[in-house]
């Protein structure tokens, strides 16, 4: 080989390629995050006809009464939620971390059980559980369970786990150290948890209160199943646009609804820098010491709850093949015959799958792929920070918020898009700008745990960084890329928010139409389409975790010592 | 014209030449200055260290000079060509990490051969020169076993080996031994040397352990603050050391204030010695004189020496082969030296912790500096 | 580790192919039908169109009267819809006051009965068939609380009732707004919101669609859903414990019609497919779904349908219904929304 050879300049430079590849992520990120956003701004400050009207559309907004009552039903509901939800999911994940009560994986795992479900579900199950002719009618002493009270428990169990997640999070960062000097001490449990366990969790909590707030003020799914006549923002939001085609109002709400979703995220990103400061202060993991009537409380208490969460789950599945509730308690497949229910048959679910599969395809390389130009290539700073904020942005921003700026985005007069609406294309788009930001995180993680000098190596091997992307870091990232695109087909299963407003004729969505039946009063068939849905999440789950350990320990053979 | 492979024996013609030459090269973070006009000029087939405290900027300066994070200002040229501002693929060197960045789910020989595959050559062509560079850091019949299983040291000969692959003209190294134990990195010391003679190819090493510059290094460039303080071959650097900073990080001296007096003395605590120093230090300035340990002498002194000190041992720690005192000038407590004592020396004058002896500090082991401003 | 994603792409493909026309069909044209019909109607109906109109795909777009109505207008600079099917008479008279519709007339739309077709400027919309509110009276409930069935419209503001009726929502469902225009129509203006609001105090829920009613009467979930009358039917037939009754008053109803949109892409398909929905077989579909239907040779007898039903049915003034919906709407929407919700 000759010197020329050796010192040839290339016909492409990698760090071209590399700006060109940052440039466009943040152009589709733009795209898919950012300007829907814009124009959902820019609608709420227009009239129909498109002209600029400053603040008039809130001045109507807050001179309705009905709606600013939606507005207060909504604050109310989530506030009593929350309060609900931070104290159980402390003594649940106080359960799973501090005590030594058996079969601590199985309440784990229960506790998890609501995201692989529709909103909706538990709904449907609370109608079958405590309606007019529910199993249970009798516990609500006369009360509606259409309203505020059936909100707020469908809520509660659809929050619990994300409450748990982050309360245990919180919990395990505990150092024991400080539970062994107390006890040397001889301080008294009581004020052992006064004094270290709840400061401990202080900011695990608020940030848990925080999370349920956002999900509960923007679910759309329970309130409509059973709300009754009890308006919230999110079934307002539904209304003005759907119901009504009044887009404009529809973005005045859905601009409120970002109010307490961007707060929330920014009062979390305070509390993650003071919960850092806290972690690199820990030292000994804190071991749970033997204590019978503890545990066998914690015991009795996670029973409780874990029946709760699968009674939530199984009623609705239960009621879905029995044959005419309540009068007719007899088995039946009947109600999984979608064609008398529902125009497209099962082509919801069908397409449901579809799209999911797109978004844990498409979602899962474009967010790796932006990770790992965010985290790894040398473009200049300000680039990678701009890619790396739009990548954050869709964490404060609430599904039903998003899909509204879709709607207006796609259908702005001027917009190139329009041809979008209704396909499958943009289900999937929105889908995946929806759930971005946790995905990137993954990533991002996950990337900063490889060695930094990989591309410097490749770059001196002179072989450019999509090789060593190819051959080095996607194989390497499996174990994470998976658990995106696992993350990603779930939500995009369950998801109803967003899509409610973007689905079109030929790209109506299991969740859509869980709706649609429930509508019209099919709830038994809305409750077996929405079983089909948990029951394909929890299936591509349990792959997901037999893949990762008997497939993918034989193809990792490198990782073992 | 531009060199080849066979181009870079030891010794050839040209070889004189100067191979990388760095002018003027600064490097900023943000406000901080990482690096200031830096001047480096390194000839074909040298060994060079860079060497200094942690944070004083030797990595900084080995990535701009690979390409990987650009300078600030100033240029390099690799081979009379500037390279200043062309990416690290068109730079042709080599590198090996500390944390030796070995792919983790590439087998050894596919680690080995990473760089070799994108150069389009034959299957067995690859086979042949991995199997050779294998051989050459003494680990072949390792192929098909993934970096995970290897053992520190053999991960960094893998390493050396990558970064051997291509025949580059430069060959870079970050701290390349510091994530070894001891042993491991006296032998792999010796193997790195080795492999560099043979292959004549251009060195860069980066490490912050003086012994590890001194005993592998042609030439060390010791560096402070993203300055360099001295370039210098390691006998250089050790006698001749440009500044107390030098002195003090390159082996032990003691440094002893005093004052610069008449043309080939200085004054300490009250007592003239004679030493040399430079031209720059004028008479009745004041300087810090200093010594290495094993330079004084006790044997055979008769105190009739021009440089000859009353001291007491105040302090005698073993260390193994020898033993280090601490003297203490008698009558002047300001004047405390380090001295390195054999064991054999001990034992024949029988020297004890408290003896009052006296020692010669002999005036060509004297080095005079200027005094630190804030010493 | 590549099966997952071996997976998704099949996925995808699967989906690619689901939403493009399959290679037989590409000779088909693509005909998008904006309806508000039952969902159980759509698969036959679709069907049906695409055996009389061979060359002819439907594609459905379906949702309650009231979103499909508020859709369609918003659509207006730019309709996506070919065609209406199954939307009430009163949304389409609108339509056409507004010249959203195509002025086309099926051949075989004469030998309809007179009231069933479009009779007044130009000719746009052709009825199918006609769709009533009844009230369905859960009978099991009732005996539980022994009430005792009502056999007027003001039995049902009795306080034994109190939180126990559902009706539809008039602004989404066109079963809903049927019968307020009923009760307007029937009481005079006046007298009848002084019903409504008496009947708001027994109401548990306004439903977002005019099925729901009869089924939530039917499962005892109410005791009493003033609903869709077929959909009581239907469930009194699954075994459901209700009656249907027809309040002496008399029942609102509305026509279910078929036009062709202004500007359609589709213009031809969709008249032909409008040339259909008059013709006799089309009426023989919408009498398996329907009582009372456009043609006057289709005799329909769905089982356990009120015998007197179409007897009861007010008399209707559709261009009051259409011009005056919007005021209707906005005065109910004033009255009963947004209050606090009743038990
Ligand atoms: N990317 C960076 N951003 C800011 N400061 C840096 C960066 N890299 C290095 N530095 C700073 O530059 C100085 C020199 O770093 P380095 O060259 O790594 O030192 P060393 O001599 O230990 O190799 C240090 O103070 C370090 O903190
Ligand atoms: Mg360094």
């Amino acid at each position: 080989m000759s010197g020329d050879a050796r010192l040839r300049r290339p016909l492409i430079r990698e760090q071209t390629v590399a700006t060109l590849l940052v440039l466009a992520l943040i152009i589709v990120l733009v795209l898919i995050i950012a300007l829907p956003l814009w124009s959902l701004l820019s609608k709420s400050l227009q009239n129909a006809s498109g002209g600029y009207v400053g603040l008039a559309n809130f001045a109507t907004y807050f001179a309705t009464p009905s709606m600013v009552s939606a507005l207060f039903n909504s604050l109310g509901v989530a506030l009593m939620t929350t309060l609900l939800v931070v104290p159980l999911a402390f003594a649940y994940a106080y359960a799973l971390t501090r005590s030594r009560m058996p079969a601590k994986g199985v309440f784990m795992g229960i506790a998890l059980l609501p995201i692989f479900a529709p909103s909706l579900l538990g709904a449907i199950s609370l109608i079958y559980l405590f309606g007019n002719q529910g199993v249970l009618k009798g516990l609500l002493f006369g009360h509606s369970i259409y309203g505020p009270i059936g909100i707020v428990f469908a809520e509660v169990c659809y929050c619990f786990p994300h409450a748990v997640m982050i309360i245990a999070t919180g919990l395990r960062l505990a150092d024991g150290r400080l539970y062994e000097v107390a006890e040397a001490l001889g301080t008294k449990p009581t004020r052992v948890f006064f004094t270290i366990t709840l400061p401990g969790v202080r900011y695990a909590a608020i940030s848990a209160a925080f999370v349920v707030f956002t999900l509960v003020i923007t679910d759309f799914g329970i309130p409509k199943v059973i709300g009754g006549q009890f308006t919230v923002l999110a079934t307002d939001a539904y209304k003005q646009i759907v119901g009504q085609q009044n887009f404009e109002m529809g973005a005045v709400v859905g601009l409120i609804l970002l109010v307490p979703a961007v707060l929330a995220f920014f009062v979390d990103r305070q509390i993650q820098k003071r919960q850092v400061a806290l972690l690199s202060a820990r030292a000994v993991a804190y071991e749970p010491k033997p204590a019978p009537m503890r545990d066998a409380l914690l015991l009795a208490f996670s029973s409780v709850i874990g029946l709760v969460l699968v009674a939530m789950l199984g009623m609705a599945i239960w009621a879905s093949f029995i044959r005419y509730w309540p009068y007719n308690l007899s088995l039946t497949l009947a109600h999984y015959n979608f064609g008398e229910f529902e125009p497209g048959g099962w082509e919801p679910y069908l397409t449901s799958l579809a799209m999911a599969g797109c978004v844990a395809t498409f979602g899962t390389g474009l967010v790796f792929l932006g990770a790992y130009l965010v985290e790894k290539t040398k473009v200049p700073m300000p680039l990678r920070s701009l890619a790396h904020f739009l990548a954050m942005l869709p964490m404060a921003v609430p599904g039903l918020v998003l899909g509204l700026g879709y709607v207006f985005f796609i259908n702005a007069k001027s917009s190139p898009f329009g041809w979008l609406y209704g396909t499958l294309a943009v289900l999937v788009i929105n889908t995946i700008a929806h759930f971005y930001t946790v995905g990137h995180i993954t990533a991002t993680t996950a990337l900063k745990q490889i060695d930094g000098e990989f591309e410097a190596v490749s770059a001196s091997l002179k072989v450019p960084f999509w090789t060593t992307f190819r051959r080095v870091t996607v194989p390497i990232s499996m174990p994470a890329i998976l658990d995106i695109a696992v993350y990603m087909f779930v939500n995009a299963l369950t998801t109803i928010s967003a899509v409610v407003f973007l689905y079109g004729p030929s790209t109506k969505l299991a969740s859509i139409s869980i709706i649609h039946m429930d509508e019209s009063g099919a709830t038994a068939p809305a409750a077996a389409m929405a079983t089909c849905i948990v029951l394909t999440a929890i299936g591509a789950k349990t792959l997901h975790v037999v893949l990762d350990r008997l497939v993918f320990s034989r193809l990792q053979v490198w990782r073992k010592r | 014209m531009l060199l080849g492979i066979g181009g870079r024996m030891a010794g050839e013609a040209g070889a004189e030449a100067v191979f990388v030459a760095i002018r003027n090269l600064s490097k900023h973070f943000g406000a901080f200055q990482a690096l200031k006009d830096i001047h480096l000029d390194v000839k074909r087939g040298e060994f060079v260290s860079f060497l200094g405290p942690s944070g004083c900027g030797k990595t900084t300066l080995l990535r701009a000079i690979a390409g990987l994070d650009r300078q600030s200002g100033g240029t390099i040229a690799i081979n009379g060509r500037d390279v200043s501002n062309a990416p690290p693929s068109e730079r042709d060197f080599g590198i090996v990490f500390q944390s030796y960045a070995l792919f983790p789910n590439l087998t050894i020989a596919d680690n080995v051969g990473y760089g070799l595959v994108n150069q389009r050559r034959s299957k067995a062509e690859i086979t042949a020169r991995v199997a050779e560079l294998l051989a050459m850091v003494g680990l072949s019949g390792q192929l098909t076993k993934y970096p995970a299983q290897l053992s520190g040291g053999q991960q960094q000969r893998v390493a050396l080996a990558r970064a051997l692959a291509t025949s580059p003209s430069l060959l870079l190294l970050d701290e390349p031994l510091s994530a070894l134990d001891a042993q491991v990195r006296l032998r792999l010391r010796e193997e790195i040397r080795d492999v560099q003679r043979r292959l004549g190819v251009t060195t860069f090493m980066v490490t912050h352990d003086q012994e590890e510059a001194l005993s592998m290094a042609e030439r060390i460039v010791v560096m402070n603050h993203g300055v360099i303080e001295q370039i210098g071959t390691p006998e250089e650097i050790y006698r001749n050391p440009a500044t107390t900073f030098v002195a003090e990080f390159v082996g032990r001296i003691s440094l002893l204030p005093g004052v610069a007096h008449g043309i080939d003395a200085v004054e300490m605590a009250g007592r003239r010695f004679l030493a040399t120093r430079a031209a720059e230090i004028a008479d009745g300035a004041a300087v810090e004189v200093g010594i290495r340990p094993e330079a004084i002498r006790v044997r055979g002194v008769t105190g009739s020496e021009p440089n000859a000190l009353p001291v007491r041992i105040t302090d005698l720690e073993f260390l193994g082969a020898f033993c280090r005192a601490t003297l203490v000038a008698e009558g002047a407590p300001g004047l405390t030296l380090i001295a390195d004592f054999s064991a054999n020396l001990l034992r024949d004058l029988g020297l004890q912790q408290g003896a009052a002896i006296t020692v010669d500090l002999p005036a060509d082991a004297l080095r005079v500096f200027p005094a630190r401003a804030s010493a | 580790m590549k099966s997952k994603f071996l997976v998704g792409v099949g996925l995808c493909l699967a989906a690619l192919i689901a939403s493009a026309p399959i290679a037989s069909a590409q000779t088909r044209t693509k005909v998008t039908a904006y309806t508000a019909l039952e969902n159980d109607q759509l698969q036959p109906f679709k069907a049906a169109i695409e055996a009389g109109v061979p060359d002819v795909e439907i594609v459905w777009v379906r949702d309650s009267t009231g979103v499909i109505t508020a859709r369609f207008l918003a659509e207006k600079d730019n309709p996506r819809a070919d065609l209406v099917i199954g939307l009430v008479a009163t949304s389409l008279l609108l339509f056409e006051k507004q010249n959203l519709l195509d002025e086309y007339k099926p051949k075989d739309s004469d030998k309809l009965r007179p009231g069933f077709r479009d009779t007044a400027g130009p000719y746009t919309w052709t009825g199918m068939d006609a769709i009533l509110a009844v009230v369905c009276f859960n009978t099991v409930e009732a005996k539980k609380d022994s009430a005792a069935a009502p056999v007027s419209w003001e039995d049902l503001t009795k306080p034994a009732f109190k939180g126990k009726i559902v009706m539809p929502h008039p602004a989404s469902s066109g079963t809903g707004y049927l019968q307020v225009a009923a009760w307007l129509q029937i009481m005079g203006e006046e007298k009848g919101w002084a019903f409504m609001d008496k009947l708001h105090e027994n109401i548990a829920v306004y439903t977002h669609s005019g099925s729901a009613p009869c089924v939530q009467a039917a499962k005892g979930e109410r005791m009493v859903g003033i609903g869709f009358d077929m959909r009581g039917a239907k469930e009194k037939t699954n075994g459901a414990p209700i009656d249907l009754i027809v309040p002496k008053e008399g029942v609102g109803w509305d026509l279910e019609a078929t036009a062709v949109v202004k500007g359609s892409k589709n213009l031809e398909a969709a008249r032909k497919v409008a040339e259909w929905s008059a013709t006799k077989a089309a009426n023989d579909l919408y009498g398996k779904y329907s009582a009372i239907v456009a043609h006057p040779d289709v005799k329909s007898a769905p089982p356990n349908y009120p015998a007197d039903a179409e007897a009861k049915l007010v008399k209707n003034d559709f261009a009051w219904m259409a011009n005056d919906r919007e005021r209707i709407l906005k005065e109910w929407v004033k009255r009963y929304e947004g209050k606090a919700a009743p038990k």
